[in-house]
């Protein structure tokens, strides 16, 4: 009664029929497509729909990378990783530039991705529009019909009641000027990765059964009035305690000793490979 | 350093998993799967119905893996599914050829081939047999010899004797309207992601891997006052029906070259629920509609409350949430609603981070305005 | 009148069931009211033609059950028509049947071209969004995407409709019923729409709060020009707003002409029932 796993888990034929939904959400940008998604042996909500992605698309030469929230280390990207290797056997990396596939949760790495990798985004709640709108239905009508009064009308209540928009992260995104898009919940911060990206970049909602993509070098936009432009997390001042680094999405923590606030990289692997730079620079000098 | 939960997680998950592995094994006992097979038929028979997965062997496996926890055992099982390839469907089941194990009919006392009790809890007194603390299995041999004894002095039939259907009896006396046979073919929602408005087979499988908890609390509100829907129950059946596939190579489909490949237990229900129609004069009358709800094994008080939320959602026009399908579909099954709520434990703290900065935004340009 | 009337409609049709043998033939049919009895078909509107011109207040008179607000849904395409045509004189309009254009093309038409103020606020309003939020959800629609520009607008259409711009950012299930009106009202202007919907827009409310919305209609009217078709029951209504009026029986216009001459002067048997009632 013991059986072995088929490589990627999945059977031929489910994961033909992932693909398919893939090639179709490639063909048109930022519109959710309906797939038939698979229980998998991790839970819905856990990155089920990232990782059937990640699963159909991958090749016996790939290496993956997998974070959550920023970390390889996570404790849900070390399990997801080790799901796809034990079915796999690829190599696994946590550097960016190394990866060919990358699944990531909440965040899209600091180092800029390139045409030769593959970003796989979970999702949990891919209609923009729910928020508006509880029914299916409903909103597929209104993508259907370029509707989006409503999601504009959330973004001008918030500025009417708190002067500004308040939405956090999953700011809701323009896709090649035609369908409003859930970004999954990354920070505002990484709203930008998404516009002219070089790599091609799949996000993949399980328990809602949807695919839907942004191909390379689409136009993306974070929606936003002329008079209220979009803004991002600020951490004006502020830099990663480990290693120096600016311009990066930081995570605050609390220093146990001083009980002061300190910041450090979100991108763990970023972290390390400044430090790394750091040492090897420092080595450079003394030996010189 | 800090809180970083998210540093050294391969070390703490194999940590964690050797922990439940002890957990499992620490009273250093084991339960055989044949065991559960054999006397544990209520969760092996709900785990089947809410995985869509008729193994009773694999189902006992998930549970003893699952310490017995019902939304585990059928994530396991769900996930299995996923890894086996789908090359067959079955030919059209036909409930009225059932092995009928139990039928009975809550609208009619004399039905057509009479109530068959079967075994059932409906009349026990639900009151705990301290005697099964030391179950011996020299007592327990001695029953089973009794009631073999007992049943040889029950005269039985010469042949197998099918049981009409209750509401066959009600139709041909004009109470339900007599539809034409619909053979479209079912849409399948493990290859088809559900689309709304949904069609009834998707309804029906969706409700019929529903979460029994879920259906049935659902189907009670139903009842109770959330929704229009009261029925009366014309016929609960429980048996073995028979699975048939159809020659693969052969174009031509006959019934002879069809291949018998098992059979099932199942709990079929048909509720009837009177409504208003307008006839052929343009005057109101009443007439039946039917609920139906059917799973695998034996789960009554789901296939009822399936059946109750079937004749709900052929009602749309209604305003009750048992009667929204999308409500009601999206929102009963195990492995969806357990995994997200369950997700809620994973870290969020990008998300949260954004959060905070947007509520710290808001609060300087509040204090900007003031001042 | 010379113009070219900027709304047409002909031969709207409206029916609620499938007909049968004995209603399907309009000229044959015979109904009780609008209702054929051996099928339960309502004919809700039949066979309804009209000109609007420019500026010009039509007035549409009839019981309830007349057809008068499934008309109405019909050209606000909040129901579909069973049948019949309706043409709108702007450019990119002109010539195409408007029942027939898409889902997309007829929302066009209700952002840019239209306005409606339902009788029931509810139906018009969002009655969580605050008051602004409510009229700019109308000016994101037809794609301005200032907020400053919106805001200033709205102020603007809520001053109108005297609204207290205190109260601007609450919501309108705070509102009075003639408030909450007079929001829906400010709403359905906020795109200068050429042509406006008023459906039993002061059924309902207080006679003081009545005479003032009749009031800022008819200023509207007066400042803004717009074309508008105005359904009531109420002669009264139709009065004081409506330049020219049609009268509807059972689904089928039965009388129309200008407002003074349809009340002093009714030719129609129930017309004169109405008429004379008022009195």
């Amino acid at each position: 009664m013991k059986t072995d796993t088929h490589f990627a888990f999945f059977d031929e034929g489910s994961k033909k029929e992932i693909r398919r939904a893939i090639i179709k959400a490639v063909a048109i940008p930022g519109y959710q497509v309906p797939f038939a998604s698979r229980e998998m042996p991790i839970a819905r909500g856990w990155g089920t729909g990232g990782l059937q992605i990640t699963l159909s698309i991958i090749g016996k030469s790939d290496v993956l990378k997998v974070i959550d929230q920023g970390a390889d280390e996570s404790v849900n990207a070390v399990s997801i990783k080790k799901l796809v290797h034990d079915t796999t056997g690829v190599e696994l990396t946590e550097q960016t530039e190394e990866a060919s596939l990358i699944q990531s949760r909440h965040r899209i790495p600091e180092v800029a991705l390139t045409k030769d990798q593959i970003i796989v985004l979970q999702v949990p709640m891919p209609e923009p529009l729910r928020p508006v709108e509880a029914s299916e239905l409903k909103t597929k009508t209104m993508h259907a019909e370029n509707d989006y009064s409503g999601a504009w009308l959330m973004l001008f209540e918030q500025i009417m009641k708190y002067g500004k928009t308040a939405t956090a992260a999953d700011h809701p995104v323009y896709v090649n000027d035609r369908y409003v898009m859930a970004p999954s919940p990354i920070p505002r911060f990484d709203n930008s990765k998404l516009h002219e990206s070089e790599a091609l970049i799949l996000l993949g909602a399980g328990r809602e059964k949807k695919i839907y993509a942004v191909p390379p070098y689409t136009n993306v936009e974070s929606l936003a009035f002329d008079d209220y432009p979009f803004t991002v997390e600020a951490f004006e001042d502020k830099h990663c305690h480990i290693c120096n680094s600016t311009d990066v999405f930081l995570d605050e923590l609390i220093d146990p000793q001083t009980g002061e606030t300190i910041h450090q990289c979100n991108d763990t692997s970023f972290c390390m490979d400044q430090l790394n730079k750091k040492v090897e620079e420092e080595a450079q000098k003394s030996y010189v | 350093m800090g809180y970083v939960p998210v540093k050294g997680g391969t070390e703490a998950i194999d940590a964690s998993i050797k922990r439940l592995k002890y957990e499992r094994l620490k009273g250093n006992e084991t339960i055989e799967i044949q065991t559960i097979m054999s006397t544990m038929r209520g969760m092996i028979d709900q785990v089947m119905s809410e995985s869509s997965l008729y193994s009773p062997f694999l189902a006992a496996l998930a549970i003893k893996q699952a310490e017995g926890s019902m939304e585990e055992a059928v994530f396991l099982m769900r996930a299995h599914r996923s890894t086996l390839p789908r090359p067959y469907y079955s030919k059209t089941v036909e409930p009225e050829t059932m092995l009928v194990e139990r039928r009975i009919s809550a609208s009619f006392k004399d039905i057509p081939g009479g109530q068959l009790l079967g075994a059932t809890y409906d009349y026990t007194h639900r009151l705990l047999d301290f005697d099964l603390i030391n179950e011996s299995s020299e007592s327990i041999q001695r029953w089973l010899q009794n009631y073999q004894t007992e049943l040889q002095q029950v005269d039985a039939f010469d042949e197998v004797k099918y049981f009409p259907k209750v509401v066959d009896y009600l139709r041909d006396e004009g109470l339900f309207e007599n539809h034409q046979e619909d053979n479209t073919v079912p849409k399948d929602i493990t290859k088809q992601s559900l689309q709304f408005p949904s069609t009834r087979s998707e309804r029906l499988q969706v409700m019929t891997r529903g979460q029994t908890g879920a259906v049935t609390s659902l189907g009670y509100a139903s009842l109770r006052g959330y929704g229009q829907v009261h029925p009366t129950v014309g016929e609960v059946r429980v048996g073995a029906v028979p699975i048939y596939v159809g020659h693969p190579n052969e174009m031509e489909q006959n019934t002879e070259d069809e291949f018998y490949i098992g059979e099932i237990t199942v709990t079929e229900v048909e509720s009837f629920v009177p409504t208003q129609v307008k006839n052929a004069n343009n005057e109101y009358e009443l007439q039946f509609e039917i609920g139906y709800g059917i799973c695998y094994g034996q789960n009554e008080t789901k296939a009822i409350a399936m059946s109750i939320l079937d004749q709900c959602l052929e009602h749309p026009e209604s305003n009750f949430p048992t009667h929204d399908e999308e409500f009601v579909l999206l929102h009963i099954d195990s492995v969806e609603s357990t995994g997200f709520i369950s997700h809620l434990k994973l870290p969020h703290y990008v998300t949260f981070q954004s959060k905070l900065d947007s509520v710290r935004q808001v609060k300087k340009e509040v204090q900007e305005v003031e001042n | 009148m010379y113009e070219e009337p900027i709304l047409q409609v002909r031969n709207l049709q409206k029916q609620f069931g499938t007909g049968c043998i004995e209603c399907r033939q309009k000229e044959t049919r015979k109904l009780v009211k609008n209702f054929c009895k051996s099928c339960g078909t309502l004919y809700a509107c039949q066979d309804i033609s009209f000109d609007l011109y420019p500026g010009e207040v039509l007035g549409i008179v009839g019981e309830s059950g007349s057809g008068k607000s499934t008309m109405m849904q019909c050209l606000y395409f909040d129901s579909d028509v069973s049948s019949g045509e309706a043409y709108i004189h702007t450019p990119d309009l002109a010539g195409k049947n408007i029942f027939e254009m898409s889902a997309q093309q007829k929302r066009f038409i209700r952002n840019y071209v239209y306005g409606m103020v339902y009788q029931n606020p509810v139906q018009g309003l969002k009655m969580n969004f605050s008051s602004v939020g409510n009229i700019a959800e109308k000016l994101i629609a037809a794609g301005n995407k200032h907020v400053g520009q919106m805001e200033a607008t709205s102020k603007k259409l809520l001053e109108n409709v005297h609204i207290p711009l205190h109260r601007m950012k609450e919501e309108p299930r705070n509102f009075s019923g003639g408030m909450q009106q007079r929001v829906q009202i400010a709403k359905a202007l906020s795109n200068n729409p050429p042509i406006l919907f008023l459906d039993e827009v002061t059924t309902g409310l207080d006679l003081s709060v009545q005479a003032n919305v009749l009031d800022l209609i008819k200023g509207i009217q007066r400042d803004l020009g717009i074309s508008m078709i105005v359904v009531s029951h109420d002669l009264a209504v139709i009065r004081m707003l409506a330049d020219r009026t049609i009268v509807l029986l059972n689904g089928k216009i039965i009388e129309e002409g200008l407002t003074d001459q349809v009340l002093e002067d009714p030719q129609h048997e129930y017309t004169q029932q109405l008429v004379y009632s008022l009195l």
